[in-house]
């Protein structure tokens, strides 16, 4: 064994005996430092004749980089594991809870409307409002229904104090007042739903002193109940996402229409729950009245300063809370009022639950 | 309306069964609610006979029976009836039947240590009537072993169905009748008009009022004897819920439901002098047969004597002059009240009767006549006596009403085609009739359809007998392409906000509209308050939502929520400026109790503070679309704040877009609220409408060189509000400061009483070039400038 090669020998053990970075970098210091052995023998390359260098060169060089190299090696095992230890030192419980902050929710209510509005924008109708503190012309009046008639009896009004100016002024009893602000406030053709708040004095488990109805009114030529029948099929189809809803449509009697319409939309008892969907004559099945709807009045239409000769339509209204009972499953309408948060957790929608009819209508 | 099967099948002949009957009552627009066979909660009671009757040898008041249920083979039953013996004939039930009043299923059992099988049953038990002091006893004759309700005329479907406020014809059964005739179902049966030969002169009965009562018919019929309605007329009234009195009251209610013909019968003994209609008096009262005195006035019509008023006129008769057992003269009053009339005096006396619903609708005007003669008949049937000729004061509304009617009509209206034969076969059908050539048919109104005054009541008429599955299903016509959208930009506004709220952690809310008095007054007081509230909880129409997401955080938090966000989008109402209301869209939030529960990470649950009702206002406000950036903080939020930690943001300093705070703690008290409260109400309406530029945004590309951030800290007298700094910090150099960020607020040691420190984050953004250092100063010096003209110092 030649001088050299017993100093490469002797080097490379202690390098891998070393157990520390800061003895490897004693060791590196020793070889390769500026007065390091390895550094020394390099320095006598100089001095050498070509001859010399040429044989003793190789071997000198061969220990240098195999002292580089077992230097770096043995340093980046080291530092691996050091990295290692700190980092099993550092393991924290990663089953701790985290904060994933307050979650929201929209209200059924609103949801339902946003969904009505997607449906019937489809379909060509946009959305209307007007004041729920309604006058007695437009919420009465207009709509064909005289001071004596029975059916102001079928509404239970909330009234206000009598005015100086003799206009009584009430909580509208319902929506239909919106179609006679459409209707005097712009030219037919006309399309639109109009939902909103609505007050009766009326309480109980499935009527609460104020709830939430839709509007829908139509008024073009030739419109008939053929057009009105489509529509609610197609909406409530639309609704529900189903197929299969069957409507059967009764003769009623509101004054703002004639001919008035009732409609019953077919459900299947499932597991004991009515779900909407399949014939309600079949054995299993029955029928829940969802709307009202008719031809509009031509007294109705004539009240406008239209002329029913030429303007005909069909109007529908129905309650956005009871859509929404029937459809998400609630039943008691109280509650939509209570505020309770529980409830709204369970019942109410994210904020990008935006009803889309790409995405589909219901969440 | 309720009536049984076998009463409609008085009026009309038919095969129908059942169903089919049901079916094509919705199918016409009378609506079945409900029906109800009594005979079928009863199938297991037989009619059975006591044999034997011995005292219980355990109990006084028992006694063991043997019964014969009729099949030869008596059974021993344990009996408490009084009058239970050996050979009465009553109601059996066997082992297995359920007992209608209570659900008890029977069984063997022992009563007292002895068997008893079964039940003899009282009236009570079968729900047949109120009678519980003994067992129900029948006729010696009856068939023992029989079905009770079958051989006692019980298994008679009743039927109600719900009648449409236009429809007067149908408050009677005879008015059904003929609607199902007209949809195929049978015909309808004659109705036979008796003769009455009457004995003298008339009633001394007038009308002084011809607008209320236009017609005053009457008879009298002296010599009854008044009584117990027959079984059969009992059997029917009790099957539909009503309560048989005495033969002469039972006459008058079953010739309503029959015909739907309201008569009034009177004890001629409690009269004195004629009977006169009139328009009653100020003053006046009357006790009803309801047993309640009400007040009359000139807006009603009363039937009265020379010493009272008797009868609220079409709607109820008096206590004082009704059909007693006594009663042996009576007179029969067959009037024509005027609906109107009927309608404001019922809905202003709050009294509804079988008798308003019907003149309210509106009765026959043509059956005045026959309506008396049919009740006289069957007074002098059931309670004899002599009949008098009939006196018919005033006159009944009988000028024919016509209408001219095409039969395209009904395609026109309905798009559905009926020929005209069918057409014209309906409305015979349903009394109308049909003149005139094909395309102008001149159609005249029955006398009992009040309803009818225009053609498309006709295309209803014929429709509805058709059937509206009939009715094809016609798409409504399809603007090309693709929808359109259709959303206002109120509507934009709202789904935004509404959105934006629930995705920052809060719940949406729906609060009544109305609020107590107090809790109106608590902030500011409502313009609108309802007069006839449901409650005194639900009067005022609410000027702010607070005091609804309040309640509902107080309910939260009793059941032991401990954070509460809840928001609400919705209306205050206030006084148009004119006329009219105002109603203002609005949000309205509150944040109450713990901001962040305690936690591994957090440690202690963290309360709500003002700021962080800004924080929910600012970010409501921008995703409304109000210019954020440009608003104004000012102070002087409503009272319902803490004054020294609330604020309003304004565009300008009259347009208050929002206000916000901590709930002030005297309104917190109110409604029961501890701990810190914040709140704040966004006023949508007064954010003003984006205008709409099209999609294409202003041209724009990220700066090429990095933004510079330089940190300046100004001492400033303490009451010094931060905001303004800012604002004239960033306002020193326009063109360079993009922003201005205040980062720290000091007050303590270090700095000189009455002062605070405040350090702002300035960043600039260089242009073309890089500042240059010349340039850096300057900028630092107009940043320094502008603090020192509002009394700032850099500190060093």
């Amino acid at each position: 064994m030649t001088e050299i090669s017993a100093l490469k020998a002797g080097l490379l053990a202690d390098i891998d005996n070393a157990d520390t970075l800061d003895a490897v970098e004693a060791l590196r210091v020793g070889a390769m430092g500026k007065n390091g052995v390895v550094t020394g023998l390099l320095k006598t390359l100089g001095s050498m004749s070509p001859e010399e260098r040429l044989a003793k060169g190789p071997p000198i060089q061969d220990l240098r980089e195999s002292v580089t190299a077992a230097l770096a090696e043995k340093k980046a095992a080291l530092e691996q594991a050091a990295l290692d230890a700190r980092l099993a030192s550092e393991r924290i419980d990663m089953t701790l809870p985290a904060d994933i902050g307050p979650q929201g929710s929209v209200h059924p209510v609103s949801q339902v409307m946003d969904e009505l509005a997607e449906i019937f924008a489809d379909l060509g109708f946009s959305v209307a409002t007007g004041p729920e503190i309604e006058d007695d012309w437009h919420n009465f009046t207009a709509l064909n229904i005289p001071e004596t008639h029975p059916a102001r009896a079928m509404h239970d009004t909330f009234y206000f104090p009598d005015a100086d100016d003799g206009k009584k002024m009430l909580l509208r009893t319902h929506t239909s007042p919106v179609q006679i602000r459409t209707m005097t406030a712009a030219p037919p053709p006309i399309r639109i739903i109009a939902p909103g708040r609505v007050y009766r004095s009326d309480s109980d488990a499935t009527h609460t002193p104020m709830f939430h109805q839709i509007e829908g009114l139509v008024i073009d030529k030739g419109i008939t109940l053929g057009h009105l029948k489509w529509t609610l099929e197609t909406f409530l189809k639309a609704f529900f996402e189903r197929e299969d809803i069957v409507l059967r449509l009764r003769p009623s009697y509101f004054p703002f229409t004639e001919p008035s319409v009732e409609v019953d939309v077919g459900y299947t008892l499932v597991n004991g729950q009515r779900v909407i969907g399949g014939d309600g004559d079949a054995p299993d099945g029955g029928w829940l009245e969802v709307l009202g709807s008719g031809m509009v009045n031509r007294r109705v239409i004539e009240a406008c300063g239209l002329d029913p000769d030429e303007w005909q339509g069909f109007a529908f209204g129905t309650g956005v809370d009871r859509l929404a009972m029937l459809k998400y499953g609630m039943n008691d309408l109280r509650a939509f009022f209570d505020g309770d948060l529980r409830w709204l957790r369970h019942y109410g929608f994210s904020a990008l639950d935006v009803p889309t009819l790409s995405g589909g209508i219901g969440a | 309306m309720k009536f049984t099967l076998s009463w409609l099948k008085d009026h009309l002949d038919t095969d129908a069964d059942l169903a089919t009957i049901l079916k094509t009552l919705n199918d016409i627009g009378l609506e079945v609610e409900d029906v109800e066979n009594p005979a079928e909660k009863l199938a297991a009671f037989r009619i059975a006979r006591v044999l034997t009757a011995e005292r219980h040898p355990q109990a006084d008041k028992l006694q063991v029976l043997t019964v014969d249920p009729g099949d030869g083979q008596p059974l021993q039953v344990v009996c408490g009836a009084p009058n239970a013996r050996a050979g009465l004939v009553g109601v059996f039930g066997t082992e297995g039947a359920v007992v209608p009043a209570n659900g008890m299923v029977l069984k063997k059992t022992a009563i007292r240590g002895v068997e008893s099988n079964g039940m003899m049953c009282s009236a009570r038990e079968l729900e047949l009537g109120e009678d519980h002091d003994g067992i129900i006893e029948l006729a010696e004759d009856a068939p023992v072993g029989q079905v009770y309700a079958a051989w006692a005329g019980l298994d008679d479907p009743v039927i109600d169905v719900s009648i449409t406020p236009n429809r007067q014809d149908c408050m009677g059964v005879r008015g059904i009748a003929r609607d199902l005739a007209a949809a195929g179902l049978g015909t309808l049966k004659p109705l036979a008009i008796p003769v009455i030969e009457g004995t003298g002169p008339g009633p001394d009965v007038r009308t002084d009022d011809m607008q209320g009562c236009p017609a005053f018919f009457a008879r009298t019929v002296r010599g009854v004897t008044n009584g117990q309605s027959p079984e059969w007329m009992a059997r029917r009234l009790k099957a539909i819920g009503q309560k048989p009195i005495s033969t002469l009251v039972d006459i008058t209610n079953y010739l309503m439901i029959d015909l739907g013909r309201p008569l009034h019968v009177y004890d001629m003994a409690a009269l004195k002098g004629g009977l006169v209609a009139r328009k009653g008096r100020s003053g006046e009262e009357v006790l009803a047969l309801n047993g309640k005195t009400y007040a009359v006035d000139e807006t009603m019509t009363v039937i009265a004597d020379d010493a009272a008023v008797h009868d609220i006129g079409g709607i109820m008769g008096g206590e004082h002059s009704g059909a007693t057992d006594a009663t042996t003269d009576v007179l029969i009053e067959c009037a024509w009240f005027t609906p109107e009339r009927i309608a404001i005096t019922g809905q202003k006396l709050q009294l509804t009767s079988d008798a308003r619903g019907r003149f309210e609708r509106g009765v026959d005007p043509a059956f005045l006549d026959d309506g008396l003669s049919i009740a006289t008949d069957l007074v002098v049937k059931l309670c004899g006596g002599t009949p008098s000729e009939p006196t018919r004061a005033g006159e009944p509304p009988l000028a024919p009403r016509t209408l001219r009617y095409d039969p395209a009509q009904c395609l026109a209206l309905a798009g559905v085609e009926v020929a005209a034969d069918e057409q014209k076969r309906i409305l015979a059908s349903l009394g109308f009739g049909v003149a005139g050539d094909a395309g102008a048919w001149t159609i005249t109104v029955p006398t009992w359809r009040r309803d009818v005054d225009g053609w498309p009541d006709i295309v209803e008429e014929v429709v509805r007998i058709v059937g509206l599955d009939k009715v094809p299903s016609t798409p409504l016509p399809r603007a090309p392409g693709v929808a359109r959208p259709t959303a206002t930009a109120e509507q934009m506004v709202e789904r935004r906000v509404r959105r934006t709220a629930a995705a920052r952690g809060l719940a949406e809310a729906i609060n009544w509209s109305f609020l107590s008095e107090k809790e109106a007054a608590s902030v500011g007081g409502g313009d609108w308050t309802l007069a006839n509230p449901i409650s005194e909880d639900l009067k005022v129409m609410r000027p702010s939502l607070l005091p609804g997401l309040l309640s509902a955080t107080r309910r939260n938090m009793d059941r032991g929520a401990a954070s509460v966000r809840l928001f609400e989008l919705g209306r205050r109402y206030f006084a148009g400026q004119k006329e009219g209301s105002w109603e203002r869209a609005t949000v309205g939030f509150v944040l109450a109790g713990e901001k962040t529960p305690r936690g591994w990470q957090s440690g202690k649950a963290q309360p709500f503070a003002a700021h962080d009702a800004k924080a929910e206002v600012t970010a409501l406000l921008a995703a409304a679309g109000a210019p954020v950036a440009n608003l104004q903080n000012f102070g002087e939020a409503s009272g319902a704040y803490h004054p020294g930690q609330s604020g309003t943001l304004r565009l300008g300093p009259k347009t208050v877009l929002a206000e916000y705070g901590v709930l002030h703690p005297g309104l917190a008290r109110q409604f029961g609220l501890t701990g810190a409260v914040v709140a704040g109400e966004i006023f949508l309406d007064a954010i003003p409408a984006k205008r709409r530029t099209g999609f294409m945004r202003a041209p724009y590309a990220p700066p090429a060189l990095q933004a510079v951030k330089r940190d300046f800290a100004f001492l400033v007298p303490e009451a010094m509000e931060a905001d303004t700094l800012v604002r004239a910090v960033r306002n020193a150099d326009k063109k360079a400061i993009v922003e201005a960020r205040l980062f720290d607020v000091f007050a303590g040691p270090g700095v000189e009483q009455g002062c605070k420190s405040l350090a702002i984050e300035v960043t600039l953004q260089p242009g073309e070039k890089s500042f240059s250092q010349e340039e850096l100063d300057a900028i630092s010096g107009a940043v320094v400038k502008a603090a020192e003209k509002l009394g700032g110092t850099l500190r060093g």
